[in-house]
């Protein structure tokens, strides 16, 4: 498969009052078409700014894109002028916000704003515009398509605005989508309907989505692969089957554990110990060993390279250095490890 | 659970809200429930299905169009002199959802903390007053340096700790949680939900968790009650309500949570829940025990239906 999207050794920063803020810190990543790639961590991992930087959207003077290519198909959008990347926003890569509220414009019918982006992009007339803005509605599960298009956001429920927002970003069939906490804001049954349609779409037109969430449940269910992020870094990649049966990062563990299981009742939730660091002076070395329980004396000190597990699988953690010692991982990890084997036996019912 | 004593009885209990023209939303539709003392009662829902309503009614932050709440044979919504109210207020407490929202900016922590202690003068001198703050600092994992500071220094999950030191603060007996732990992040909510459990287990406290994440609902709950439009429509113990889910909208519920395993995802059908399938123009659903403690909303017909179904 091809190569749609190449992130390297990704620098970004933010210039406040207290210091410079290194919220990206050397991220690469790479998406190929068609594929999804969930970026899972918690706020303040750099998930959402690296997906900003991929748009061109950190804002200036305040941010920065210190060092890195960012590849859309051979072409670096990190050098790329605010003239040249107005092409590309909106038509080649578009974008899904969390609030489907504040994303619309309450002033304008949603058809006048589905159809603003392909009038600009396309050059299509009004009239072949409307007729595709219809199609898009309709593509969305939207219906009576002819009569909503003239309405205004708030006359939609919030599953109903998203699926709006959606038909938004796919007015000039882009070919990458990124869809930052698309679901955060909704209901579990409207969040699986979203989440159906988004699959349904990408199977239909092959769009390439790079999806961004905290929620490990939903990367279960929508993602091909997984990276993620702890204090501006990708600490472990791969696969989904990877990532949530073999994890191997001390934060992918304690992500994995912290969520309550459906079928066991334990008396203490595992959780992770701490805050995360302060990421105008990040620590040197592996930035979760304050909080990792199975911290090794060099993760204090060195920066762990991303040691590779299997081909489709890396982790960066010192951990998986020849030279470390064995560990025995919680147990809600060991479980995961059986989960592979006998996946989907018990549970599918 | 039947030596259990009742803490809160919910009686009937209707929150209709005025929208204007003569339109009502009927925000709580007659709505009977028991909490026991001790346990850990989760309400869950979608968004407008009522229960953070049904949370704000019972502590009398709405006054209720009819029915009762009846806290320890004393009915919330009843008339009271000022002293009865204080001490009501004083043994109910609230934690809130947004730890953002829910402090005020331009108070010490300090004096967050100790507001209630203020009003209800809990503390005979300063000296006491601050040796509570602090205990209560400490009780759930912040230090005692924190006092002075001011809500803005905090992060999310540490705001939500002096929110639940607020309201441990007046030594509540029942504290009403309202989706307590929804804006914070997968690793904080497990601490906070570990430390409402240990404070539950020193303190006796007895909880009313409302939130729409059912894995963690399911997971701190004794017994749950499943709220659409206004109505319980099903209530359980917990483990029960997982296992077997009756209500045709409990089933919908639960099959539409994505967990984090690939492959349960690849397999997991989801059951869309269909209002129509209820037929109840000859009679008003009401819940009906299907087995002992397992009530669900449903006709007579339905019930001899649940009843065949249900069985071991």
């Amino acid at each position: 498969m091809v190569k749609l999207l190449e992130v390297k050794d990704l620098y970004v920063s933010f210039f406040t009052h207290a210091g410079e803020v290194h919220a990206v810190r050397g991220v690469d990543f790479e998406l190929k078409k068609g594929e999804t790639l969930a970026i899972v961590g918690e706020s303040g991992s750099g998930k959402s700014v690296t997906t900003k930087a991929v748009m061109g959207l950190i804002p200036k003077p305040s941010g920065l894109i210190k060092k890195g290519e960012i590849l859309f198909e051979g072409k670096d959008l990190a050098k790329m002028k605010e003239s040249e990347l107005q092409n590309v926003r909106g038509k080649e890569i578009a974008m899904i916000f969390q609030d489907p509220m504040t994303s619309l414009n309450p002033t304008m019918t949603i058809g006048k704003q589905i159809m603003e982006g392909m009038i600009k992009h396309q050059k299509v007339s009004k009239d072949a515009a409307l007729k595709k803005t219809i199609e898009l509605l309709d593509l969305v599960g939207i219906p009576q398509p002819e009569l909503r298009v003239k309405q205004y956001p708030h006359q939609f429920s919030g599953g109903m605005r998203q699926r709006v927002v959606i038909a938004m970003s796919l007015a000039c069939n882009p070919k990458l989508l990124i869809a930052d906490e698309p679901t955060t804001a909704l209901d579990v049954t409207i969040q699986a309907q979203i989440l159906e349609l988004m699959k349904d779409i990408q199977k239909k037109t092959g769009v390439a989505i790079i999806f961004i969430t905290h929620d490990l449940g939903v990367v279960a269910n929508v993602a091909d692969r997984v990276a993620v992020m702890y204090a501006g870094k990708i600490i472990e990649t791969g696969t989904v089957d990877d990532v949530f049966y073999n994890p191997q990062h001390p934060y992918t563990w304690g992500l994995l554990a912290s969520m309550p299981d459906m079928d066991s009742k334990g008396d203490e939730l595992f959780s992770i110990a701490g805050t995360p660091p302060d990421l105008i002076a990040p620590p040197k070395g592996d930035a979760f060993a304050a909080r990792n329980p199975f911290a090794l004396k060099a993760d204090f000190e060195l920066q762990p390279p991303m040691f590779k597990v299997s081909n489709t699988h890396y982790a960066s953690t010192w951990l998986l250095h020849p030279d470390a010692p064995e560990i025995t991982p919680p147990d809600a990890v060991l479980k995961r490890r059986n989960l592979r084997t006998k996946a989907g036996e018990n549970r599918g019912k | 659970m039947e030596n259990k004593k009742v803490l809160v009885e919910v009686k009937n209990l209707k929150q209709y809200f005025n929208v204007g023209k003569g339109n009502t939303v009927k925000a709580i539709d007659d709505i009977t429930f028991d909490i026991y003392k001790g346990e850990t009662f989760g309400l869950v829902g979608e968004s407008g299905s009522g229960k953070s309503t049904t949370g704000r009614t019972i502590i009398r932050l709405y006054d209720a169009t009819s029915g009762n709440v009846i806290y320890n044979g004393e009915d919330v919504h009843g008339k009271k002199s000022r002293a009865q109210l204080k001490d009501l207020n004083r043994k109910i407490q609230m934690i809130f959802q947004d730890p953002y929202a829910s402090l005020n900016p331009r108070m010490t922590v300090a004096d967050i903390i100790a507001e209630g202690i203020d009003i209800h003068g809990l503390a005979k001198s300063k000296e006491e007053r601050m040796k509570m703050v602090y205990d209560l600092l400490e009780t759930v994992g912040l230090n005692r340096e924190h006092a002075s500071r001011y809500p803005h220094e905090f992060s999310g999950g540490q705001r939500q700790r002096i929110g639940i030191a607020r309201a441990l603060a007046v030594q509540p007996e029942f504290i009403i949680a309202d989706e307590p732990i929804s804006a914070l992040d997968v690793s904080i909510q497990a601490q906070v939900v570990n430390l409402m459990k240990k404070l539950q287990k020193e303190k006796g406290l007895t909880y009313l968790f409302i939130a729409h994440d059912l894995s963690m609902v399911k997971y701190i709950s004794d017994r749950i009650g499943v709220m659409h439009r206004g109505r319980i429509v099903e209530l359980a113990n917990s483990d029960d309500l997982y296992a077997n889910p009756i209500h045709p909208y409990t089933k919908s519920l639960l099959s539409a949570i994505p967990l984090p395993d690939p492959n349960y995802e690849r397999n997991r059908k989801r059951v869309v829940y269909d209002p129509t399938v209820h037929d109840y123009s000859k009679e008003e659903p009401v819940l009906r025990e299907v087995k002992e403690g397992h009530w669900v909303l449903c006709s007579e017909d339905e019930f001899s239906k649940y009843k065949d179904e249900y069985k071991f």
